[in-house]
């Protein structure tokens, strides 16, 4: 077991419980030991970024200082927004003078030490692990046709979070493969679901989410993977808005890599908390001859 | 000597260029409008100028003109347009400093309901140390006043687990609101 610290972040304690659940199981599986960061706090998120630049920096650098206090040398955020706010502020913090002035707006100073910051799908895309994950497959997945999606937060910019390729990546295609099911080839696994927008510009978000959707099903998928609570909930809980205001049946159940990592390695669907889906996935996962 | 126009230009005191040079170390002017940002931008079908027609207003400084267009309000954060621009100019940077400025100067947003959601999800961290869903919505219907906002969610929300129904104080409150006041007087000083 390698020991991580674990930054959960705040949709993972509301609509995105079932990416907490199955990421803990996801890791245990995968040898991955997560450490829960005592006493941390939100990172600001897309709102801090858009309207408060400072905020910005000092919300997560609190959490890194929390992480170096606590004596972790790496820690795992696994929702894309707080990967990419963390990596954002270490990437900004490099800069003396920048460094100095968070400092200055933090109860307690950060250690020169930078903790490695890590979105899980990083760590879970790395071959010892994916071999590890294909020697503990326990169910035939091939059935599940499924669509990658990256959105924005895990690849841009690239400078920052240093993806394996910004316009189309793999490290997801390739966990979900070594979980045997099959990857369906897709050119939009990085156009944004429009989920910063998602509540105060609805119909931005179910006109970029309708795209995405259609798209992956033209490609024949028959579900979506995704490792970003806010693409989830865009995608998961937006289909019936989009359906009454497009006319369109779509009905394409979305799941995290975790979850579908959990399904690889014999948990049951109702302990990944699948049954947490506006989208229910029933009839995905039997094909695969996973009863509900 | 004639004097050059332009020069007088990025000489005025509320020079916008300037501005997001010294607050972004971002140089506008390494822009040639190839419009690439433009082009990929997901949400430009609803911007009322492409985000390379905002990097022209700035290098011509139509100050005016730049903050009173919905792009920055629009802009979604994706960063599509900051990772293939060729003149490496941080365009989605740029959308993120107009919007700062403008809330600084007090200029009334074109798109109200994105500055009250930004502003009541901020508010439930510095309140509570971390951001709760339910009371975000909450909030925000009322601040917006789109009282019925997301309304045919609550029940399904609700029936599939989705978010606890209470918000808590976490411990790391307190830190985090001396972190919003300090952040808030660095603000008033620059």
């Amino acid at each position: 077991m390698t020991r991580y610290g674990y930054y959960p972040g705040c949709s993972l304690e509301g609509t995105a419980r079932e990416y907490d659940v199955s990421t803990r199981i996801a890791c245990q599986e995968l040898g991955i030991e997560l450490v829960e960061l005592e006493g941390w706090s939100c990172c600001g998120a897309s709102s801090a970024h858009a309207t408060r630049y400072w905020l910005s920096l000092a919300l997560p650098a609190r959490n890194l200082r929390l992480a170096q206090e606590q004596g972790f040398s790496a820690l795992v955020a696994p929702c894309a927004m707080c990967y990419a706010r963390l990596r954002h502020t270490q990437h900004a913090l490099r800069d003396p003078a920048v460094r100095e002035q968070v400092n200055s707006l933090l109860d307690r100073p950060l250690q020169d030490a930078e903790v490695k910051v890590h979105s899980l799908v990083d760590l879970f895309s790395e071959e010892e692990r994916l071999n590890l994950l294909r020697s503990k497959v326990q169910r035939d997945l091939s059935g599940l046709r499924l669509a990658c999606y990256y959105g924005c937060l895990l690849v841009r910019p690239p400078e920052v979070l240093e993806p394996d390729d910004p316009e189309y990546p793999t490290m997801l295609d390739r966990i979900v493969e070594a979980a045997g099911a099959t990857v369906v080839d897709w050119p939009l696994k990085t156009e944004c679901c429009g989920g910063s927008l998602s509540l105060s510009r609805t119909d931005i978000a179910l006109e970029l989410t309708r795209r995405l959707l259609e798209d992956a099903l033209c490609r024949g998928a028959n579900g979506i993977v995704t490792a970003c609570p806010m693409c989830h909930a865009n995608l998961d809980m937006r289909q019936q808005q989009i359906n009454r205001r497009y006319g369109t049946q779509l009905d394409l159940p979305i799941l995290y890599f975790t979850q579908l990592v959990g399904l690889a390695t014999g948990h049951a669907p109702k302990e990944l908390l699948l049954h947490h889906h506006l989208v229910e996935p029933w009839s995905l996962l039997a094909q695969a001859g996973i009863p509900a | 000597m004639v004097e050059n126009p332009l020069l007088r230009l990025d000489l005025r005191h509320k020079s916008l260029a300037q501005a997001i040079l010294r607050r972004l170390q971002v140089d506008v002017r390494a822009c040639y409008q190839c419009g690439r940002c433009t082009a990929g931008c997901p949400v430009a079908y609803a911007m009322d100028a492409g985000p390379h027609q905002i990097l022209r207003g700035i290098q011509l400084e139509l100050h005016d003109w730049v903050l009173s267009r919905n792009t920055y309000w629009i802009c979604a954060s994706c960063v599509t347009c900051t990772t293939r621009c060729p003149c490496e100019v941080d365009v989605a940077r740029v959308m993120d400093g107009l919007r700062e400025l403008a809330l600084q100067e007090g200029i009334r947003p074109s798109e109200q309901t994105v500055k009250v959601f930004h502003q009541v999800f901020l508010e439930w961290v510095r309140l509570t140390g971390r951001m709760y869903e339910a009371g975000l919505v909450g909030l925000y219907n009322l601040r917006s006043r789109e009282f019925l906002a997301s309304a045919d969610l609550v029940l399904p929300m609700l029936t599939h687990n989705k978010v606890p129904l209470l918000p808590r104080r976490y411990p790391a409150q307190a830190e985090v609101e001396r972190i919003f006041e300090r952040a808030r007087a660095l603000e008033e000083k620059r």
